[in-house]
């Protein structure tokens, strides 16, 4: 790939806060036209590398252009070409929806009637027409996060930055900015999404980067990243501690690696090819050998072992790190 | 919601204009557009208005009618016509909160961040505020000073002099925004400013001549009162008005009119610098 085929371009991005390193040595390159998601833990660097390519941060080292113009010389030609969707929803929450978008279209330079016309057009697209007229105080989490997304998108901009966009809404919310970015990325911009979540990333990036302490630690597509991390793992949990190397020894026969026991859950486990074949093949094959299962389960590998197996250490864990799972108000 | 997102046709953000006067004129209109989203605040949220106005007119109210049948002014005089001046200025030093909350709000919600990553002139948020916290001011001298004439108060020298008086509260009132959007970029969190603002307001006011002429106070504590930049303002205006109060042996009392200028001067030039350093910190 030639550097004008890429969106984004960032090759050794240094950002250092005191005596340590957000970012050591950042590179990235992101085509033109897909979603690219940017995964990693919390403090990994994603939002400082998200803040140097929209020109919000000074940075100490490297370099990077985005829409092919360089940030830090060129940040003008830069800004009129992205859009920035941080972790809250940044609108002035007095203003209306309406007068919001029609405040950041003018800021954009945009005519009065232009600005006006266009606000008109993303509250439709955003099903907001209804409470356009509305303080922005009395919108709920997902409208406030969809009116946000709107004022990104005025100029439909080449590159959109996504920083965490669904963290703290609830499923319903989520999806619909799944789906926004989904027709976003259909009318040919360019999106770079951070997120902690393994499963975002999956639904919604064509490529995705592993970042941790402050450097991309893997890189490809969904499907080779999951392969490199191991797919989904069978786990038997026995009633009696006794059983556990009968159980070990039916699991041995179904995975494809060497299961691992937890005697003090009493739990064994390893890694599958075949999901189903494996189920069936489990409760067949305890059941011959006489082992009572308290609890027989597939499940997919979690964020945690993603980046056990991707940079040797657990990610810090977070209070946050389930939010998005709970239905949130 | 659409299943597309597209560019309308020929929806393209102007190229950045290089010449210094199309750049000026760029910065006006970003500015110009801050000052009417401020503006709207008021229109949309009426109730922080209405606050900011009660204290005022409850001071005019209590002391002007409560207290103010005790109070002696040291020349003779209507202590309302005394007290009016410096309700006026109070007035300016109390909309301090309503200038850091609203920037503390926009850097906390990442307002800011938004404003920083689009192609508009840097300078139009302190421009827009600073700008609209003006025209705030003249909206809540007039209706001041409509309340002064119901209670009693007058101007009565002319109308150049009235002009001049008001024109130092408005002075004062600029320094003050800038005080405020210092504190809005320094603070951690909006709800600071509060507990900041008001415990540090009151007393400033109370040490200061808007209520009590300083030679009624302890020797040091008149001294103090006397030096308050919100003195110097009120003093000044009380003599542009032609208002009972003003006056006394000190140099600070004999000056007040060059200290009403000379004060906010100088918080400006603290201010300003500081307030741009801090913002301009902000990418880092």
């Amino acid at each position: 790939m030639t550097t004008n085929d890429a969106a984004i371009v960032a090759e050794g991005l240094r950002k250092r806060y005191g005596s340590s390193y957000a970012l050591d040595g950042f590179d990235l390159t992101v085509r033109r036209g897909v979603v690219h998601g940017l995964l990693g833990p919390n403090g990994a660097g994603k939002t400082t590398a998200v803040r140097i390519l929209s020109t919000l941060l000074r940075f100490d080292g490297g370099s990077a252009r985005v829409g092919g113009y360089d940030v830090v010389t060129e940040a003008d030609e830069v800004r009129r070409r992205i859009g920035l969707t941080g972790q809250y929803a940044a609108v002035d929450e007095t203003l209306s929806g309406r007068q919001n978008l029609v405040m950041f279209g003018r800021l954009y330079h945009l005519g009065a009637r232009q600005a006006k016309r266009r606000a008109d057009e993303l509250l439709e697209q955003f099903g907001l027409t209804q409470a356009a007229d509305r303080s922005g105080r009395t919108y709920s989490g997902g409208m406030r996060r969809r009116l946000d997304l709107a004022a990104s998108l005025i100029l439909a901009p080449e590159v959109l930055f996504l920083d965490e966009p669904t963290t703290g809404l609830d499923p319903r919310s989520r999806n619909d900015v799944w789906d926004a970015v989904r027709a976003l990325v259909a009318g040919g911009t360019t999106v770079l999404l951070t997120t902690q979540y393994l499963e975002e990333a999956d639904q919604l990036a064509g490529r995705i980067s592993v970042i941790d302490a402050g450097r991309v630690v893997a890189e490809g597509t969904a499907d080779e990243l999951k392969a490199r991390i191991g797919g989904d793992r069978i786990e038997v949990v026995v009633r009696d501690a006794a059983q556990l190397p009968a159980a070990a020894a039916v699991v041995a026969r179904i995975g494809t690696a060497e299961p691992e026991t937890d005697a003090d859950t009493r739990r064994v486990s390893a890694p599958v090819a075949d999901r189903m074949a494996a189920l069936t093949d489990a409760v067949r094959e305890l059941q011959a050998a006489g082992v009572v299962a308290e609890d027989i389960g597939l499940r997919r590998p979690t964020l945690d072992e993603a980046f056990l197996h991707l940079t040797g250490h657990r990610a810090e864990t977070d209070a946050d790190t389930d939010a998005v799972k709970e239905t949130a108000a | 919601m659409s299943t597309m997102l597209q560019r309308p046709p020929g929806l393209i953000a102007p190229p950045p204009d290089r010449t210094p006067l199309a750049r000026l004129r760029w910065t006006a209109a970003d500015a110009w557009v801050m000052t009417k989203r401020n503006m709207a605040h008021v229109v949309r949220a009426p109730e922080e208005v209405i606050i900011y106005f009660t204290l005022p007119i409850m001071f005019v109210l209590v002391f002007g009618y409560v207290f103010g049948s005790g109070m002696e002014l040291p020349g003779g005089g209507d202590y309302r016509e005394f007290l009016l001046p410096g309700v006026f200025t109070m007035t300016m030093l109390y909309g301090l909160g309503a200038t850091a909350t609203g920037i503390a709000f926009d850097v906390d919600r990442g307002v800011v961040d938004r404003f920083r990553s689009m192609p508009m002139a840097r300078s139009a948020l302190v421009a827009g505020r600073s700008a609209a916290d003006l025209i705030r001011a003249v909206l809540e001298l007039a209706t001041l000073v409509v309340c002064g004439l119901l209670v009693g108060w007058q101007w009565r020298g002319g109308i150049a002099d009235a002009l001049a008086a008001v024109g130092l509260i408005l002075l004062l009132r600029i320094a003050i925004t800038w005080v405020g959007i210092y504190l809005g970029l320094v603070v951690p969190n909006p709800d600071t400013v509060g507990v900041i603002v008001f415990p540090a307001a009151f007393p400033l006011t109370a040490l200061s001549n808007v209520f009590v002429a300083p030679e009624l106070m302890p020797g040091w504590l008149g001294a103090v009162s006397e030096w308050n930049p919100l003195s110097s303002t009120v003093a000044a205006t009380r003599e542009l008005f032609g208002n009972p109060g003003f006056g006394g042996d000190s140099w600070a009392a004999q000056h007040s009119m060059l200290l009403a200028v000379a004060w906010p001067l100088l918080l400006l030039a603290i201010f300003v610098p500081l307030s741009i350093r801090r913002y301009q910190k902000l990418s880092r």
